[in-house]
């Protein structure tokens, strides 16, 4: 059965005036214990960012005993990336789940802006067979468009030749391309993604990552990308939040990756793998064919300048 | 001739709906539903009400049951529609006997009595069934959309949990009218044959729909020709025939050895 957004805290800072911008206590990075005064508990919650197209205070859930969700406040940006990254069993997918409205959390509140479209690329697709499927239809159960409408978005993704073919005659890659169609047909305010890049090869996913860059540029929506890891994603991300069940830090992916948290999480290497990362980000733009004047995907410094 | 038309306009209801069954992997639990349907008809005997009412009522109040059941994980699903399904055959079987006493013929039940419709039982079968179609047309999408992917189609917004309610609806309702011509234990493969048969020669949800009922309609002619010419039972010869179908359709892949 579908979740219903968490109401059952009555939402008590809306009638707190405002001590800073929304955005400040992720922007930079002043809190590197951020959950300890992150309790629903503590007074200290955060009101809803009302510019935001999904804004979550004080998620918490447990299931079977163990707290997944600690006490998360999270805020996507129109025209944003965002990169969730954390270690497996952070909570990455329960997180992205409850913002969706898949799953309730026990404590805290989700909010989304009225009349937000979600385009949604989930973790697993696995296709059944047992139902005839072709890859427009597919397409088309996203959003009832034109067969033309849809002929571009599997174009926009690379996947302009697939139309005809049946859904499960497709390869890893191939499916990842059009379940990112689909999301795309609906025209999306946001576009979630997670670990998009499960069963493609290295090449591919730092294909997908610079699509979903240059996507974001075209159409201005705001990207929530789950990653277990920040190696390729950084270049696309404006913003990243470390999730370790409670949020460890976030900000810039340069501030982030340099985060003694971070270093804990991932272990030193990580950090060594981002500096091998600055080496390789010079011939990315050679893999990708396509040499770009500076994109405003490639945002390298600063907080995310949201001018709301 | 009353048994051509209630057995074509069954086959025309049952085809999309069994597509459904198939791609939810419903089968048994559509099964489970079905021999509740005998308890259904042990009550409507006593009473003296009108059978595919009692049956409807039943089958029902069996979907509600099991919706409630879903809900905890400790027996398995599947076990619990094997388990529900024999106590129902059972709790019915034993039932009808106590009303009718030992001259109750069982096999009418069981396997159904396509040559034994009544007029009442057609306007069940035309009314009823158009009301399950336009009801189904009604969710197509979504329910198409939730049988791809459910979360997916709950991210997209498709209220899943209005959806499926609707379709388990339709469901009870359509094997509650199947009972009466195809009985307890042949109404699931009236709905499931024709959708399997229509699988591998389909490219869409659509096509496999229609290749469904056309196999349906075909197999209910052949079956009741074949029940006529050779004297035997109508409800098992067209599901023979639906088997010889399936048969025919699955072969070349099964040859291919893919897909």
């Amino acid at each position: 059965m579908q979740g219903r957004d968490a109401q059952d805290r009555p939402l008590r800072d809306t009638d707190r005036p405002l001590p800073r911008p929304a955005h400040d206590h992720r922007g930079d990075l002043d809190h590197p214990h951020h959950h300890h005064h992150a309790d629903a508990g503590a007074g200290a919650a955060l009101p809803h960012d009302s510019n935001a197209l999904i804004s979550a205070r004080s998620l918490w859930l447990s299931r079977s005993g163990r707290t997944i969700l600690q006490g998360i406040d999270i805020d996507i940006a129109a025209n944003e990336i965002l990169t969730l990254i954390g270690p497996n069993g952070a909570g990455k997918t329960t997180l992205v789940r409850v913002l969706l409205g898949l799953e309730a959390s026990d404590k805290g509140t989700t909010r989304r802006k009225p009349g937000l479209v979600v385009g949604y690329v989930p973790q697993r697709f696995e296709v059944d067979r047992a139902i005839p499927l072709t890859v427009a239809r597919f397409v088309g159960l996203g959003r009832n468009a034109e067969d033309e409408e849809i002929a571009r978005v599997l174009g926009e993704v690379g996947a302009g030749q697939l139309g005809d073919r049946q859904l499960s005659e497709l390869s890893g890659g191939e499916l990842q391309r059009v379940v990112l169609a689909r999301a795309l047909v609906r025209s999306p305010s946001v576009l979630v993604l997670d670990e998009p890049v499960r069963g493609v090869d290295y090449v591919g996913e730092a294909e997908l990552y610079t699509l979903i860059g240059r996507l974001r540029s075209e159409h201005g929506f705001g990207v929530l990308l789950v990653s277990h890891d920040l190696h390729v994603v950084m270049a696309q991300s404006d913003r990243v939040v470390c999730l370790n069940r409670h949020v460890c830090c976030s900000g810039v992916p340069q501030s982030v990756a340099q985060h003694p948290e971070y270093a804990r999480l991932f272990g030193p290497q990580a950090a060594r793998a981002f500096g091998l990362y600055h080496h390789s980000h010079d011939h990315r733009h050679d893999l990708a064919g396509e040499p770009r004047p500076p994109r405003a995907t490639d945002r390298p410094s600063g907080a995310p300048s949201d001018g709301q | 001739m009353r048994a051509l038309f209630a057995g074509i306009g069954l086959a025309i209801v049952a085809a999309p709906l069994g597509c459904f069954v198939v791609w939810r992997r419903m089968a048994y639990y559509g099964e489970t539903v079905a021999q509740a349907g005998l308890i259904g008809i042990a009550a409507g005997l006593a009473l003296s009400l009108n059978l595919t009412a009692s049956v409807l009522v039943v089958t029902l109040a069996v979907s509600a049951l099991l919706v409630l059941l879903s809900r905890q994980q400790i027996v398995p699903f599947d076990s619990l529609l094997g388990l529900l399904a024999h106590a129902a055959l059972a709790v019915g079987v034993i039932a009808a006997s106590l009303v009718r006493g030992p001259q109750l013929d069982l096999m009418a039940f069981l396997f159904g009595d396509i040559f034994a419709i009544t007029s009442t039982d057609l306007r069940w079968i035309y009314i009823g069934g158009g009301v399950a179609l336009v009801a189904l047309l009604f969710v197509w999408r979504p329910l198409l959309a939730l049988s791809v992917h459910e979360d997916l189609a709950a991210a997209e917004g498709v209220p899943t949990g209005r959806v499926k309610l609707m379709f388990v609806l339709v469901l009870a309702l359509v094997v509650a009218i199947a009972i009466k011509i195809v009985g307890v234990l042949l109404t699931i493969a009236f709905l499931i044959m024709p959708a399997a048969a229509a699988r591998p020669l389909s490219e869409t949800p659509e096509q496999m729909a229609l290749f469904a009922a056309i196999f349906g309609a075909l197999s209910v002619a052949l079956g009741l020709f074949v029940s006529v010419t050779f004297d035997t039972p109508g409800g098992p010869s067209i599901v023979l025939i639906l088997a010889l179908i399936f048969a025919a359709a699955i072969f070349p892949t099964v040859l291919r050895g893919r897909r």
